[in-house]
Formats: C-alpha cells, sequence, structure tokens
C-alpha cells in the first residue's frame, strides 16, 4: 500500500482514474496525488480550469476529465512529480505517457529508454517520442514514452541508459 | 566596537530574512546577522519545487525562493545591514548583545531583537554510529548541493519524513545509488508523492525495520537492518545486511533554542514542535517583551510557514516599536491567513496542535 511502501496499488489509483471511454477521446491526464497535503499549483497550471479542490488548498486535486484536454501543462508544475498524461491507442497495441523527469541525462527524441514501474522494476523498453524542456518549467522536462498498451498504467518512470542513442 | 539598531534579527534562513525585510520596509533600522557564508539557510540547498499555495513559492525551487528574499534584502541596503559570517554569541541585560565575526567581537545595542536560529538535526542511537560515513541529513545536503560534493557511492537513508524523502531523491540526481530507506513506524512519515517518486527509481522502503549497527572497521561498509514491533523493539531473528558506504540520518529535528534561554525566555516542551521552544503569542512575542522569535525556533515546520512566521515577527516587532498602521495589519493578516489554509487538512493535524498548546501555555502565563 502506498502508504507503507510508496507503491500506489491500483485499488488505490481507481479515484483517480478517468471512466474507460474518456481514453477514446485522446489524451488525458492521471493525478496520482492521493493524500490531502497543502499544495496547489496544479490547479493555477490548467488552462482550462479542468483541476478543482473543494476545500481549499489541502484538499486532493480532482481533475474534471471532460474538461482535461490531455495538454500535460500540469505535470512541470507539480512539485510531487505526480502528474502523468496517458494517451491510448496511439498504434495498434501501443500507447503513450507523458511525466516529469529530472534526472540528468535527459533523454533525445526517438531515444530508447528502459521502461520503470511504480516499484522501479523494468518492465520492458521504449522509444522517447516527446521531450519538453524549455526554460519556463525550469529543469523539469516532460518526456513522452510509447509503451505497450497493457503497460500504460504500470509505467511511471524511465532510465536512460548510456548507449541507448537513436 | 559597538552597534545600534532597531531591530536586530539573528538568523538569515527563510524566517530571518522574511522578519529583517518587513521590519526594514517598514522603516525600522534593521541589522541581520548569520554565521554562515551566503544568506538563504536551508533554502540555498533545496534544489526541489516547493509545495504549498501557488500564491506563496509553491511549485518554485528553494533556492530560487533564497535568491527572490536575498534580492529583497538587497534593495532595502538603507535600512538593512547584512553581517555574513557572524554570530550571535550571547545576550545580556539592557538590551545588549554580542556578535563574533571572524575574529572580531562586537556588542550589538537593540531595541527588539527577532531570534531565528533554526534548529538542529537529531541523531540516532545504533552500534558504530560514529563511524566516519555516518552523516546528518542536512551535511549531506550541503556537501552535495552547495559544495557540489557526493558524500558517497552507495548511501542508506534513515527516516521517512520529508526530509528524507527528498534528499534520497536529490542524491540520486547527484548520482547516487540509493540503497534504501528505513522507518520505524509502520506508514511513511513525508508526503506520498514524494516517497512514491524514489519508490518508482528502484529505492526499496522499508518501514517497521530499524537499524542495529553500521559496519565496518575504520568507514562505513554497510549496515545491519532489522524489523520493529509496534513497541519499536527489534523482532529476533529479521536481521539483514545491506552494502553501503554512507548512513545518512533524517531523524528530525530540534529547535535551536540556546539564546532564548540567555534571554530569560520562558521555555516549554512541546513534542509536536520538535521539542523546548520559547513560549510566544500569535504575534511570535517571546514572554521577554524584546524578544520575538519565528522559524524552526519557534517548532519545526518547513520554510513557507518559517517565511510567514517570520513576517509577523517583523511586523510586529516594527508595531511595538513605533505602533500599528494599516500595512502592519494587513502584512499579518495576509500571513495569518495563509498560514491557516497551509496547517489545515490531515498533514498539518500535529502542527496544529503543537500550536495550539503554546497559545495555551501562553494564556495561562
Amino acid at each position: 500500500m502506498l502508504i507503507n511502501d510508496g507503491i500506489i496499488t491500483l485499488e488505490e489509483l481507481k479515484k483517480a482514474l478517468p471512466p474507460e471511454e474518456r481514453y477514446g477521446k485522446g489524451p488525458v491526464a492521471i493525478i496520482e496525488c492521493l493524500q490531502d497535503i497543502p499544495c496547489d499549483p496544479c490547479v493555477s497550471a490548467c488552462p482550462v480550469k479542468a483541476i478543482k479542490m473543494k476545500e481549499g488548498i489541502t484538499d486532493r486535486p480532482i481533475l474534471d476529465f471532460d474538461k482535461c484536454t490531455g495538454c500535460g501543462l500540469c505535470i512541470p508544475k507539480c512539485p510531487g512529480l505526480a502528474i502523468f498524461v496517458v494517451q491510448k491507442n496511439i498504434a495498434p497495441g501501443k500507447a503513450s505517457i507523458s511525466m516529469s523527469h529530472e534526472l540528468l541525462p535527459i533523454p533525445l527524441k526517438d531515444q530508447m529508454v528502459t521502461l520503470l514501474d511504480r516499484a522501479g522494476k523494468t518492465v520492458g523498453e521504449g522509444k522517447v517520442l516527446r521531450v519538453i524542456n524549455p526554460p519556463a518549467y525550469d529543469k523539469t522536462a516532460v518526456v513522452t514514452v510509447e509503451v505497450p498498451e497493457e503497460k500504460v498504467m504500470d509505467v511511471r518512470a524511465i532510465r536512460v541508459n548510456a548507449g541507448g542513442q537513436p | 566596537m559597538s552597534r545600534n539598531t532597531e531591530v536586530f534579527v539573528i538568523g538569515g534562513g527563510p524566517a530571518g530574512l522574511s522578519a529583517a525585510i518587513v521590519a526594514a520596509e517598514l522603516g525600522a533600522q534593521t541589522l541581520l546577522v548569520d554565521d554562515s557564508a551566503k544568506l538563504g539557510g536551508q533554502l540555498i540547498k533545496q534544489t526541489h519545487r516547493f509545495f504549498g499555495s501557488s500564491n506563496r513559492d509553491a511549485g518554485i525551487r528553494g533556492i530560487s525562493i533564497a535568491d527572490k528574499l536575498c534580492e529583497d534584502v538587497k534593495n532595502l541596503k538603507d535600512r538593512l545591514c547584512v553581517l555574513e559570517n557572524t554570530a550571535a554569541v550571547g545576550f545580556y541585560s539592557n538590551n545588549e548583545a554580542g556578535i563574533l565575526s571572524q575574529n572580531a567581537y562586537e556588542r550589538v545595542s537593540y531595541q527588539r531583537a527577532i531570534v531565528c536560529t533554526g534548529a538542529t538535526e537529531n541523531s540516532l542511537a545504533f552500534e558504530n554510529n560514529d563511524l566516519p560515513g555516518v552523516y546528518g541529513a542536512g551535511g549531506v545536503q550541503t556537501l552535495m548541493n552547495v559544495h557540489g560534493i557526493r558524500p558517497g557511492q552507495k548511501i542508506l537513508m534513515i527516516g521517512s519524513g520529508n526530509i528524507g524523502l527528498i534528499v534520497s531523491y536529490q542524491l540520486i540526481q547527484a548520482g547516487v545509488d540509493v540503497v534504501g530507506l528505513v522507518e520505524g513506524l509502520p506508514t511513511i512519515g513525508g508526503y506520498l508523492v514524494h516517497a512514491s517518486k524514489i519508490r518508482r527509481l528502484g529505492v526499496p522502503i522499508y518501514t517497521s525495520h530499524t537499524i542495529l549497527s553500521a559496519l565496518g572497521e575504520t568507514q562505513v561498509e554497510g549496515a545491519t537492518l532489522c524489523q520493529v514491533d509496534d513497541r519499536f523493539r527489534p523482532i529476533p531473528n529479521t536481521e539483514f545486511d545491506v552494502e553501503c558506504d554512507c548512513i545518512c540520518l533524517a531523524v528530525g529535528l530540534t529547535p535551536l533554542i540556546d539564546l532564548f534561554q540567555q534571554a530569560k525566555c520562558r521555555m516549554v516542551h512541546i513534542g509536536e514542535l520538535g521539542g523546548l521552544v520559547p513560549l510566544h503569542d500569535s504575534s511570535m512575542k517571546t514572554t521577554n517583551p524584546e524578544i520575538f522569535v519565528a522559524g524552526d525556533a519557534s517548532g519545526i515546520e518547513e520554510a513557507t510557514t518559517a517565511i510567514l512566521g517570520g513576517r509577523i515577527a517583523g511586523a510586529r516587532a516594527y508595531e511595538s516599536l513605533y505602533g500599528s498602521n494599516d500595512k502592519v495589519e494587513q502584512i499579518v493578516a495576509e500571513a495569518k491567513e495563509e498560514l491557516k489554509t497551509l496547517r489545515s487538512g490531515s498533514t498539518g493535524e500535529r502542527i496544529r496542535w503543537g500550536r495550539e498548546r503554546v497559545l495555551q501555555e501562553v494564556g495561562a502565563c
């Protein structure tokens, strides 16, 4: 369980997930922030005001999945690096996941990277589709990787290996 | 030699900087001393983005917050004098204090003092805890984030509060292998998003575990861990060894309070605030009416609340000299509102309880 080992179980994650049919409408954010900590930068990061906190900043963020466009602007603003954008079916059997990446080296587009799950276990390799790292993101790069669709709820980090250049 | 100042601020961390900035902005001649070479306190080691309200610095890295505060200090140089590498070494009667810089000793005559001395790190008793390679988390952060030196190659972290979790993440960023994080309680103490961040980079989190001993003859070569029961007693036959060349202790902080005791402020022990703290009211005034307190010295919390406490102390110290005005009341009202918000919710429970007790004790005085 999250509070014992830092690993969110799929059961715990349920309340943060969009309904299954939402994935058919394009990319969508998943906010894996399940504790009522005093923090709110995601709320102001969202250009379409899809993120709300009911009872002030110690509440959990609630995402309106219908409003969310999956733009990913909230990803680098989250101090907990807890926001991911998932897009299913980008190609047959393929999905993509976007996440914050604050470790060197920053991967390059088309580079193959190791995919890690929430426990840091290797679950395969994936191709980097996109790297966004402008000065406004202040050294938090947002990396999008291609993953097998059945692994998109597992992959939550990458390891960039030396020699994995495109 | 001696100096005169209206407001004397001790400590250039987030609380002291904020207190000095507010006091000087309002119009008081202010002297700020800090014993390190660079202002900012612990902020200069905080490379991660801060939590909190986006109205005040959330989402910004701690080191950038330090830069911002130092910029404000610079812009106030007409009224705000800063002495770095200068330690406050004692309070005397008649509103006098002693400061020591390099090798020169001076006396400071002040009308109000705001003491923001922060905290010291707790240690932990275990066999061989004096071996070279056993560090406090603050020391690790200083080496790594201030001086650019890795403390080791393989490090074991003790303590799952936010400091243990965040320093583990920073160590990974610096290229250090974090072999595990040990926590005596059955649950993680800090924010769970921080825990998930290091967990998905492969750091095992051992809750309900403790360290029994550091291994090695002349330096740390490993550690023996074991499980503990619900009363923190080691469970026999659960011992196992991990290999590491460094052990980092992040097992809490204790307010640094010697100066308050010298200044004859009444102290109170409140476990939720980290131990002995000077009694103080909601304007951060201690039982010595010339001495104010802010930051971790008033109870262990974090940098954003230290900034807000510092702003209240700075404004109230000014007010006690010159009387109130709209700006004073606005600064205090805004800071109090923000503090209330930050301390709400379940993660703020201990702090709310601790602060409530301080106010009760003051009321009983």
